[in-house]
């Protein structure tokens, strides 16, 4: 009688001690990922320090580069008057209306080339004649082209996003199982039908790709029109920032076009992701 | 679920010849092969015999060499919602749901959100998979992804089912229990099935006739009358009736597989 509490009691409490360890090294998977994620940033923060404040010199020259606490400094200032946003709300719109210009050219146009042949024809030639010119070499024409310096930022915008857009519009559209048409057609629908419920999800995929790739070209393309032919912007702000010996104020500027980039990326994949709900989430992830 | 009693489907001296980079490949010369209302033939034959190029014809996916290929009286010219076609595999909108996936027959037909809603749940019951609705193609097994596709093809209520090798990519096992289930499913819709297949025992157990075919180019060699009573239960295939119409199949399987390896490919 005396000893079965105690056989009882004892492996509850070992169930208990192996639940609360098994739940703490949970706790800790689940922090684990993010937990590495801020140490890397943390650490390149902490080398970049290491290397300005000992004004390192070994052939890279650390002298003339602000430090981090220098850069915080700056950026306090910076977010605290309004100048600064006026620069930051041009690059968005810019990025904002070309992005878009891009997408409903590049995914409209990827569909007809990749779904009828007469189209690939007539307008996939030009496409692939102007694709390898760089969107940058395109701004000394813009600027004759175009009434505004508005308008000739957004069109070298729409520009760098275009061809991945297209491309890869055209190539999910080529990559739609044959097998899947023909099931469409043997339960009753017609060309329309197919195209909207075959041909555009079936090429989803691929599209969210060119997106994804687009928004990273039109941001490089964004900050190199700005920096040789704007007079608002990030990447302007940034260039006039070199002129005026205002070092901190370069890297300010480095910065908030890393994290507009990267959030206007993390955007897409959401969106992507919204959209495509069918696809495993590893792949969504794109890890 | 009972659809009339059509379904005939007539097949006069098909020829399907393709052509690519100027060299010929004749797949299926002088087929012919009458169906009656109804009724489930099996069509059997050794591998790139032509058998999927018959049913190609019969879908309207490719148009015949020489030869016709009539249904219910009426020239087959293109797909059509009334011949419903189960492939081999991969063949669900992998962005609908299974719901969605059953219901794309009846969207295609302008038929209402609600009532499509309720017929797809009807067949998504006779092949049991009610509870499934909301899971995407990617998340099922084998056998439940070919019963959906069984789903999606009954429910524009078909006057001819075709099916190409339905089961030939699962295991023993499933495809056992799949087979039970169409002969079920079967049983409720009365459509004629054209069930290609080159398992002996699948073509036996579940057809009323086998047409047995030769080798590339594919013709019939044989019509099997398959006599087994129905309901037929998986035992059947070792019953002495079903044993001796193996034999006399197997025989001429064998014959024609042989032909077909010792014979250079083009
Ligand atoms: N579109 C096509 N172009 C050229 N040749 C083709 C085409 N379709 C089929 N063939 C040829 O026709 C022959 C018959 O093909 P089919 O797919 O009908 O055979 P099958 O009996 O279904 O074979 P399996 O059992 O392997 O599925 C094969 O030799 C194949 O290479
Ligand atoms: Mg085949």
């Amino acid at each position: 009688m005396a000893t079965a509490p105690k056989v009882g009691i004892a492996p509850f409490v070992g169930a208990t001690a192996a639940q609360v360890a098994t739940q703490a090294l949970l706790r800790l998977e689940g922090w684990r990922r993010p937990a590495l994620r801020v140490l890397s940033i943390g650490f390149f923060f902490a080398a970049w320090h290491v290397a300005t404040t000992w004004d390192m010199d070994f052939y890279v020259r650390f002298q003339n580069i602000p430090t981090p606490a220098e850069v915080l400094e700056e950026a306090v200032v910076l977010f605290g008057s309004a100048g600064f946003y006026v620069h930051i709300l041009a690059s968005l719109e810019r990025i904002w209306l070309g992005f878009a210009i891009a997408t409903t050219l590049g995914v409209g146009l990827g569909l007809l080339i990749g779904w009828f042949r007469f189209a690939e024809d007539t307008l996939f030639p030009p496409i692939e004649l102007f694709r390898p010119i760089p969107a940058v070499a395109w701004v000394p024409l813009s600027i004759m082209l175009w009434p505004t310096e508005r308008s000739s930022i957004v069109f070298i915008t729409t520009l760098g996003a275009f061809f991945p857009i297209v491309l890869n519009t055209i190539h999910g559209v080529e990559g739609i199982d044959r097998q899947l048409v023909r099931a469409a057609t043997s339960l009753g629908a017609g060309r329309l039908a197919i195209f909207r419920e075959v041909v555009i999800p079936g090429a989803l995929p691929s599209i969210v790709t060119g997106l994804s790739v687009g928004m990273g070209v039109s941001w490089i393309c964004l900050i190199s029109a700005e920096m040789i032919s704007g007079q608002f912007g990030v990447g302007y702000f940034t260039w006039v920032a070199y002129g005026i010996v205002k070092y901190s104020q370069i890297v300010v500027g480095m910065l908030v076009i890393g994290v507009l980039g990267m959030l206007s990326s993390a955007l897409i994949r959401l969106v992507g992701a919204r959209c495509m709900p069918w696809l495993p989430r590893r792949m969504k992830d794109g890890t | 679920m009972t659809n009339g009693a059509a379904g005939r489907i007539e097949i006069t001296d098909l020829g399907m010849v393709f052509g690519r980079d100027g060299r010929t490949v004749e797949a299926v010369r002088r087929f012919t092969l009458m169906t009656t209302p109804g009724e489930f033939v099996a069509l059997l034959g050794p591998s790139g015999c032509g058998k999927t190029t018959v049913l190609n014809a019969v879908a309207g996916f490719v148009p015949p060499t020489v030869g016709r290929v009539v249904v219910d009286g009426e020239s087959v010219a293109q797909p059509g919602a009334d011949r419903g076609m189960v492939f081999q595999q991969h063949s669900l909108f992998p962005w609908k749901t299974v719901l969605g996936n059953v219901e794309f027959g009846l969207k295609m037909r302008g038929v209402g959100k609600k009532e499509r809603k309720s017929q797809a749940h009807a067949y998504l019951n006779l092949v049991g998979l009610t509870g499934f609705e909301h899971a995407y193609p990617g998340e099922l097994s084998g056998g439940m992804q070919q019963r959906v596709g069984i789903a999606r093809a009954l429910v524009n209520r078909p006057r001819v089912l075709l099916m190409d090798e339905p089961f030939g990519a699962l295991d023993a096992q499933t495809r056992l229990t799949m087979q039970e289930l169409l002969l079920g499913v079967w049983r409720e819709v009365r459509t004629t099935v054209l069930f290609v297949t080159h398992d002996i025992d699948e073509a036996l157990f579940l057809a009323d006739r086998v047409a047995v075919m030769t080798g590339r180019p594919g013709q019939i060699r044989d019509l099997v009358e398959v006599k087994l009573a129905r309901p037929r239960a998986a035992e059947i295939i070792t019953s002495p009736a079903f044993m001796a119409l193996k034999a006399r199949v197997l025989a001429q399987v064998r014959e024609e597989s042989a032909r077909t390896l010792s014979r250079p490919r083009p």
